[in-house]
């Protein structure tokens, strides 16, 4: 417990150190304003509500998400800083779940530094702010999903532009299993079954469903889910790192 | 309990390669052990295995009592390690990582503070604390790497090559520094530096291709050289006359010519390693040569490493 905090607070003032955190948060608000304004029609739709906003963030996600996990475990493996990590005395679940905090924080920073989005509709209209909150929530779930995921990945290698680009095609494949770009590619062999546990990944069909304003135990419970599983498989990745 | 680190048939593969094999020995307190071999014989590998890092395909380490492989994070409480190339956070300044490591490791306020400094003080980084590390010298980093690893101040250190790319001064410093904190401390350090063997450690292993091939104090080791107790004569003239005179003498087995800085000088070499000093002496003094120099060799720390190694 300890030494997960002392980890995590160590990750996270990194991110500060380096013009990384300003760099990634300048262009997670830039862009995901961007989009909801130009490609959401934020305004012309003259509704008072953020689902142009929300809608983009599993996109959003997909590339940003792998550049802030690509360097958490293939950087410290490149530049050797591993070798004392793994020898100090910490256990590594401690290790890997302080890296995973530190990283879902920083992604927690950048989304709440997109409140002025939500203020403004709450002054040009009055939104269902329950559902916002909800699709906040629903939106730092999934960026959990994607951060444990490139956690995970990050540890195979300690090439971070390897690690960047299947973070990118893996959270991709999540992202859209729900739909026919998967789906076609099933559909013709694959039996029913698991044609429905393929598309019961998508990130999109979970979020979507959490945007509606109701956090339903399924979504909440399947991103959890995918985080602990991937802290589990990076743990592993890690363990199995010091016997090859 | 006087045995620190105990290293059981140590062993460890990289696909087909086996890159350690079968090392045993142990360590006790007060003794600064030096790992020496080639490059890629090992060294690296077997520290990576006693901190920790990597696991060992078999056998194990006991290091105050604790398992490596059963109670790893014990072992690495107990464990103050200095890592090849002395790595650290490259964003980071010396004093927030010193106490990142501090507070990893269990202290908090005034204690991780009081051992901070005592740290810094004793690695000399003062000057240096709030620049980033990726800034600093070679040496400065190597210090900073010193200075996480003596911060929880524990009874076995351990040091992949200490003082490589160090200035002389600094190397002198290190040494110092290690030789301080010896007596109640196991300090393991590996090093290509035979000289630094000579300079800190009481004990030597030398290891190439995985396997230990001797385990001696260094003047043991240098005993083993066919230098050792030879003599070099060197006269003002007459070498040709000397050597024939030499080579005739029972102690004798061999007489060399050696061309060195000073110019030429003849190495006489004893049989079996005997001292053969007084011989020569008298010899020189019933033959009346001019002698400009007579010394006796101790033998050389790295002409044995040659034979053993290559």
């Amino acid at each position: 417990m300890h030494a997960t905090w002392v980890i995590f607070r160590r990750e996270l003032a990194s991110y500060f150190t380096t013009p990384l955190a300003y760099v990634f948060i300048v262009i997670f608000l830039v862009m995901a304003g961007a989009l909801a304004f130009f490609v959401g029609n934020f305004f012309d739709r003259g509704q008072a509500d953020l689902l142009p906003f929300f809608n983009f963030h599993p996109w959003l996600y997909l590339v940003l998400i792998p550049a802030l996990t690509m360097r958490l475990w293939a950087e410290e493996r490149k530049s050797g800083t591993i070798e004392l990590f793994l020898t100090l005395p910490v256990s590594i679940g401690a290790a890997v779940v302080g890296k995973f905090l530190a990283a879902w924080a920083f992604t927690a920073i950048a989304l709440a530094l997109t409140f002025p989005f939500w203020i403004t509709v709450n002054i040009l209209g009055s939104p269902d702010n329950g559902v916002i909150l909800a699709s906040y929530i629903g939106s730092l779930l999934m960026a959990g999903a994607f951060l444990a995921i490139g956690a995970a990945l990050s540890a195979l290698t300690k090439n971070q532009v390897i690690a960047f680009v299947i973070t990118a095609a893996a959270c991709f494949v999540l992202t859209v299993s729900g739909s026919s770009i998967v789906l076609g590619f099933l559909t013709p062999w694959a039996p029913t079954g698991l044609i429905n546990l393929v598309a019961s990944f998508s990130f999109l069909t979970h979020f979507n469903a959490i945007m509606r304003g109701v956090i339903e135990a399924p979504d909440a419970v399947f991103f959890v889910s995918v985080i602990a599983l991937f802290l589990y498989v990076n743990a592993a990745i890690v363990e199995l790192k010091k016997t090859n | 309990m006087t045995e620190m680190i105990e290293v059981r048939d140590l062993t460890r593969r990289f696909g087909s390669i086996l890159a350690v094999d079968h090392i045993s020995f142990s360590v006790t307190r007060g003794e600064v052990l030096g790992f020496l071999g080639p490059n890629g014989a090992g060294k690296s590998t077997t520290m990576k295995m006693i901190t920790g890092f990597l696991a060992p395909t078999d056998g194990t380490a006991v290091v105050c009592g604790a398992d490596i492989v059963a109670d790893s994070i014990g072992a690495k409480r107990r464990i103050g390690y200095l890592p090849e190339g002395a790595p650290a956070y490259p964003d980071m300044s010396p004093r927030s990582f010193l106490r990142f490591i501090a507070e990893i490791r269990g202290f908090a306020g005034d204690e991780a503070r009081r051992r901070i400094d005592l740290a810094v003080a004793r690695t000399a980084l003062v000057s240096v604390m709030e620049q980033p590390i990726e800034t600093l010298s070679k040496g400065f980093k190597r210090r900073v790497g010193l200075a996480q690893a003596l911060l929880h101040d524990p009874d076995v250190l351990i040091l992949d090559e200490p003082t490589d790319g160090l200035d002389p001064n600094q190397k002198h410093e290190v040494r110092t520094l290690i030789k301080a904190l010896a007596p109640e401390k196991v300090i393991v350090i590996s090093t290509h530096l035979l000289e630094e063997v000579e300079a800190v450690c009481t004990r030597a292993i030398i290891i190439a291709a995985g396997r230990l091939l001797a385990d001696a104090t260094p003047v043991e080791l240098a005993a083993r050289s066919r230098l050792h107790n030879a003599v070099r004569v060197n006269l003002a003239d007459g070498h040709d006359e000397a050597e024939t005179a030499l080579r005739r003498l029972p102690g004798v087995v061999a007489v060399e010519r050696v061309v060195d800085l000073e110019g030429g000088a003849l190495l006489v070499l004893p049989r079996g390693g005997r001292p053969i000093v007084g011989e020569v002496t008298d010899l020189v003094r019933t033959a009346g040569w001019a002698v400009r120099g007579l010394s006796v060799e101790r033998g050389r720390l790295d002409e044995v490493f040659r034979t053993i190694t290559a």
